[in-house]
C-alpha cells in the first residue's frame, strides 16, 4: 500500500527535498524541513478517508487511558471508526512479536517503546516507512511541525537508514529527585558533578534516622538504567560499529563502580531488590535524599495524600560526568504496521494522536513528559497545570542533553537481564570489573546471533 | 478391495469398533489439548528458534547447553528447595491445626472460618499485600519484630532470605488447606480403636503417634501431593514479590522458562527447559504415588 503512495508522490523535486529532509531528520536536526512545506499545502482534508475502520493496539498506561478517552474526537473529526484495544506493556509486546510473525496483524496503528522494540521493529520491517506520507502535502496536517518535537524523540523515530518508522509521542529522561528540605538541613548544594554527587550521598546518608544519602534500582533488569546514566557521563557506550559491546570498557567499569557505591554504601538496606516502586516510596516519607529515575514522578511526590515532601521536592539535572552531561532517555511512539491494508487512516490517527492538544492534554493529566515543546508552554498557561516550574525546567533541559538509556538492539530484555543481575551481584559486594567483563562475554554470543539473524 | 470391503467381520470386532466410537471424541479433545502440544513441544526443543527468525534443528544441542547451564541449575535448586520447605511446613502446620480444630471448643467453627480465609484470597493479591509488608523500612513485619526487640531483617530483598521469605506467604496461604483435608480425615476416624486403647491406659501421645497418624496419613499424603504439585508449579508468588530476585536468588525452573520463552522469545530452549521441568514433575509424582500406595488403610 505505501507504494501507491510513493507513486502519487512522484514528484523529482520534492522527493529531493525529502531525501535532504530524511538525512537531517537522521541527524537529528529536523529544523525547517516540514515548515516551510507544510504551510504552502491548502489541499489537507481530515475526511478524506471517512468512513473507513481502523484497529489500533495501544498500551495500558495513562497516556493510552488518555487517547482512548479522545478517539471520539478523532472519529468526529475524520469519520475514521477506531477499533482500539489496550493491554498491559508486557503482554502488548508479546503480542506485537506474535502477531507481526504471523503476517497478519489484527492492528494498524501500534504503540510501541523505543527502547525496548525500535530496533526488533525495525529489524524486521514490521512498521510503515512514514517518509512517503510527509511528503505528501494531501495527507499531512499542516500543523505538524518537527520544529516543535525533541531532538531526543525525533531521533528515536528515525532508524539509521533513514526510515522514519513512527511518531515519537511521549519522552521519559532520566532526571534526579532530590529532597530539598534535608539538602538544606546540611547546607548542601545540589550537585552538578558526579564527584558532588558522591560527595553529596555521603554527607546525606544518615542510616541512624533511617535517611538514605540516594536510592534507585537494585532489582535486576529495572537497575541497568540507573548504571547507564552513569555510564553515559563517563563517556561510554553500548555497541561499537563492528557490534562490539563497549559495556566492559573503563567507563562502563566506572559507571559501574560509581553504581555499586551509591547503592551499596549510601542506598537503603536491601536495595539489591529495590524497583521504582520501593525507591518512590521511601523517597515519598522523606528517607531518600536523592532518587534518580523516570521524569514521570511529579504527580505523586506533590501529592498531600501520598507524599510528605510536598513542596520540597527538586527536580534536577542529571549531574555531569567526567566526560559529558546525559540525561538516559526512554520513550515511546506509535507506528503503522507494514501488513495495514489501511495506511491513509492510520497516518491520520498518528498525526492526531501526536496533535498539540493531545500532547498538552497528556501533559495536563501528567500521564507523560509529551515531545512537543509547545505543549509545556500551553500547559503552563492553563490553570489546572500543577506541576512545578522547576520540573518543566528539568524536563526541557534533559531532554536537550538526552541520549539513549538501552542500547538499540533486538535483545534489549536479554541485555537488561545479563547486565541487571551482573549489577545486583555488585551491590551484595561483587567487584564491578569482573560482573562486567563475564556479563559481556554471556551477552556477546547473543547479541551477534541477533544481528546475523 | 471389493472382497475385503464386502467380507463380514467377526461379532467381537463389530463390538470392539463400536467401543472405539464412543472414545473417539475423547480421544480427541485429548490428542489435541495434550498429546499433540507435548510432542510439538519435543519437537521444539530439538530446534534453535527463536521467534521471529528461521528456525534451525540442533538435535540435543538445548539439552546439552542446558547441561552446562549453570543459572537453570541454580533454578532446579531454588526450586527443590522452595518446594521442600513449601510442602514440609504446611503439612505439618496444617496437621496440628487440624487436630486443634478436631476437638471441641467455644466458636470453634468461627475461628475454623477465619483460619481457612487466606485460602479464598487471589494470589496476586496475596503477594502485593506481602511485598508492602516485607519492606525493609516501611513493612509492618520489621515494625512488629521491633515491637518484640527483634533486630530488621531484609527478607525478600536479601538474596539468602528471599526463598524462607516466600516459604512464609506459601504457609500463610496454604496451610488452611492442608488442615482442611486432614480434618476431613480425621472426621472419617473410627472411635473404637481409641475407646479400647484408653481402656489400655494409652497416654494422649500413644494415641497420636499409634492410632490417629497411622489412620490419618493416608490423608496427609494427598495434602503432601496437592501441596508439592502447587510449589513446585508456584509462579505468581514469586513473579510478583521477588520476580526471581535479588539477582537470581530466587529464580525457579517456572521464572527461568518464562523469562526464556515470554521475554527473550527463545522457544527451542524454552521448549527444552519444559521437557526436563516434565521429567523432574514425573519422578516426583511418581515418587508420591509410590508413597501414598505403602500408606494406604489396609
Amino acid at each position: 500500500m505505501s507504494d501507491d503512495i510513493r507513486d502519487d508522490a512522484a514528484d523529482s523535486t520534492r522527493r529531493r527535498l525529502l531525501q535532504a529532509g530524511a538525512s537531517a531528520l537522521a541527524l537529528g536536526a529536523i529544523p525547517g524541513v516540514m515548515s516551510p512545506r507544510a504551510q504552502a499545502q491548502t489541499t489537507f482534508d481530515w475526511k478524506r478517508y471517512k468512513g473507513e475502520p481502523i484497529e489500533v493496539l495501544l498500551v495500558k498506561s495513562p497516556r493510552g487511558d488518555l487517547l482512548t478517552k479522545y478517539h471520539k474526537e478523532f472519529e468526529e473529526l475524520t469519520g475514521i471508526s477506531v477499533g482500539s484495544e489496550m493491554i498491559p506493556e508486557q503482554q502488548q509486546r508479546q503480542k506485537a512479536v506474535i502477531e507481526f510473525n504471523s503476517g497478519n496483524p489484527s492492528f494498524d496503528v501500534i504503540a510501541l517503546s523505543y527502547h525496548v522494540q525500535k530496533r526488533q521493529f525495525a529489524k524486521n520491517n514490521w512498521l510503515t516507512d512514514l517518509r512517503p506520507m510527509l511528503a505528501d502535502k494531501a495527507v499531512t496536517d499542516p500543523n505538524l511541525d518537527f520544529n516543535d518535537f525533541a531532538k531526543g524523540g525525533l531521533n528515536y523515530a528515525v532508524e539509521p537508514d533513514g526510515r522514519v518508522n513512527s511518531l515519537p509521542m511521549n519522552l521519559d529522561p532520566w532526571v534526579v529527585y532530590y529532597n530539598k528540605e534535608l539538602f538544606d538541613a546540611k547546607n548542601i548544594a545540589y550537585p552538578r558533578t558526579f564527584a558532588e554527587m558522591t560527595d553529596a550521598a555521603a554527607k546525606l546518608n544518615d542510616p541512624g534516622k533511617g535517611v538514605a544519602g540516594f536510592v534507585g534500582r537494585g532489582l535486576k533488569n529495572a537497575n541497568v538504567p540507573v548504571w547507564t546514566s552513569f555510564l553515559l557521563g563517563y563517556g561510554g557506550g553500548f555497541v561499537d560499529k563492528n557490534g562490539k559491546l563497549m559495556t566492559d570498557s573503563p567507563e562502563a567499569i566506572e559507571g559501574a563502580k560509581m553504581y555499586a557505591l551509591l547503592l551499596s554504601k549510601y542506598g537503603p538496606a536491601g536495595v539489591a531488590g529495590y524497583n521504582w516502586n520501593e525507591s518512590q516510596s521511601l523517597f515519598l516519607q522523606g528517607k531518600a535524599a536523592m532518587w534518580l529515575d523516570g521524569i514521570g514522578f511529579a504527580q505523586p511526590l506533590e501529592d498531600p495524600t501520598k507524599s510528605r515532601v510536598v513542596g520540597k521536592v527538586g527536580y534536577g539535572v542529571m549531574p555531569a560526568g567526567p566526560k559529558k552531561q546525559v540525561s538516559a532517555l526512554f520513550g515511546d511512539g506509535e507506528g503503522i504496521s507494514t501488513y495495514s491494508k489501511r495506511k491513509g487512516p492510520s497516518w491520520y490517527y498518528l498525526q492526531w494522536a501526536s496533535n498539540k492538544m493531545n500532547q498538552t492534554r497528556m501533559l495536563q493529566a501528567a500521564a507523560g513528559a509529551p515531545v512537543r515543546n509547545s505543549a509545556y508552554a500551553a500547559a503552563q498557561n492553563s490553570s489546572d497545570f500543577k506541576a512545578p516550574k522547576q520540573w518543566v525546567e528539568c524536563m526541557l533541559k534533559s531532554a536537550s542533553i538526552a541520549e539513549p538509556g538501552l542500547p538499540v538492539i533486538s535483545p534489549v530484555t536479554e541485555f537488561r537481564d545479563t547486565f541487571g543481575i551482573a549489577l545486583t551481584n555488585m551491590i551484595n559486594g561483587a567487584d564491578p570489573a569482573t560482573e562486567l567483563k563475564k556479563a559481556t562475554a554471556e551477552f556477546q554470543p547473543v547479541l551477534d546471533k541477533s544481528e546475523k539473524s | 478391495m471389493s472382497a475385503v470391503a464386502t467380507a463380514r467381520p467377526g461379532f467381537l470386532a463389530r463390538r470392539q469398533r463400536s467401543y472405539f466410537l464412543f472414545i473417539v471424541p475423547a480421544l480427541l479433545v485429548v490428542g489435541a489439548v495434550i498429546i499433540f502440544p507435548w510432542l510439538f513441544t519435543l519437537w521444539m526443543s530439538a530446534f534453535d528458534w527463536k521467534i521471529g527468525t528461521t528456525p534451525h534443528f540442533v538435535g540435543l544441542d538445548n539439552y546439552a547447553k542446558l547441561a552446562a547451564n549453570t543459572r537453570f541449575h541454580e533454578a532446579v535448586g531454588h526450586t527443590l528447595y522452595f518446594t521442600v520447605l513449601a510442602v514440609i511446613f504446611p503439612l505439618v502446620l496444617g496437621t496440628v491445626a487440624a487436630l486443634i480444630f478436631h476437638r471441641e471448643f467455644p466458636f470453634r467453627g468461627v475461628l475454623r472460618s477465619i483460619f481457612t480465609m487466606p485460602m479464598m484470597a487471589t494470589p496476586v493479591a496475596v503477594a502485593l499485600v506481602w511485598t508492602m509488608m516485607f519492606h525493609p523500612q516501611q513493612g509492618v513485619l520489621n515494625y512488629l519484630l521491633s515491637l518484640v526487640g527483634l533486630p530488621p531483617s531484609l527478607w525478600v530483598y536479601s538474596p539468602t532470605l528471599v526463598i524462607p521469605s516466600l516459604v512464609l506467604v506459601e504457609i500463610w496461604h496454604w496451610t488452611p488447606l492442608v488442615m482442611l483435608i486432614v480434618l476431613g480425615g480425621l472426621a472419617a476416624l473410627p472411635i473404637e480403636p481409641y475407646e479400647s486403647a484408653r481402656l489400655d491406659g494409652a497416654s494422649e501421645w500413644q494415641l497420636f503417634r499409634y492410632i490417629t497418624f497411622p489412620l490419618v496419613a493416608p490423608f496427609i499424603v494427598v495434602a503432601a501431593v496437592i501441596r508439592t504439585i502447587d510449589a513446585i508449579k508456584a509462579f505468581d508468588t514469586i513473579y510478583v514479590i521477588s520476580q526471581g530476585g535479588p539477582g537470581t536468588a530466587s529464580e525457579t525452573i517456572n521464572l527461568y522458562l518464562y523469562l526464556q520463552a515470554f521475554a527473550f522469545y527463545n522457544v527451542g530452549n524454552a521448549s527444552a527447559v519444559v521437557v526436563v521441568f516434565f521429567a523432574l514433575i514425573l519422578a516426583l509424582a511418581m515418587l508420591l504415588l509410590y508413597v501414598r500406595q505403602r500408606t494406604k488403610w489396609t
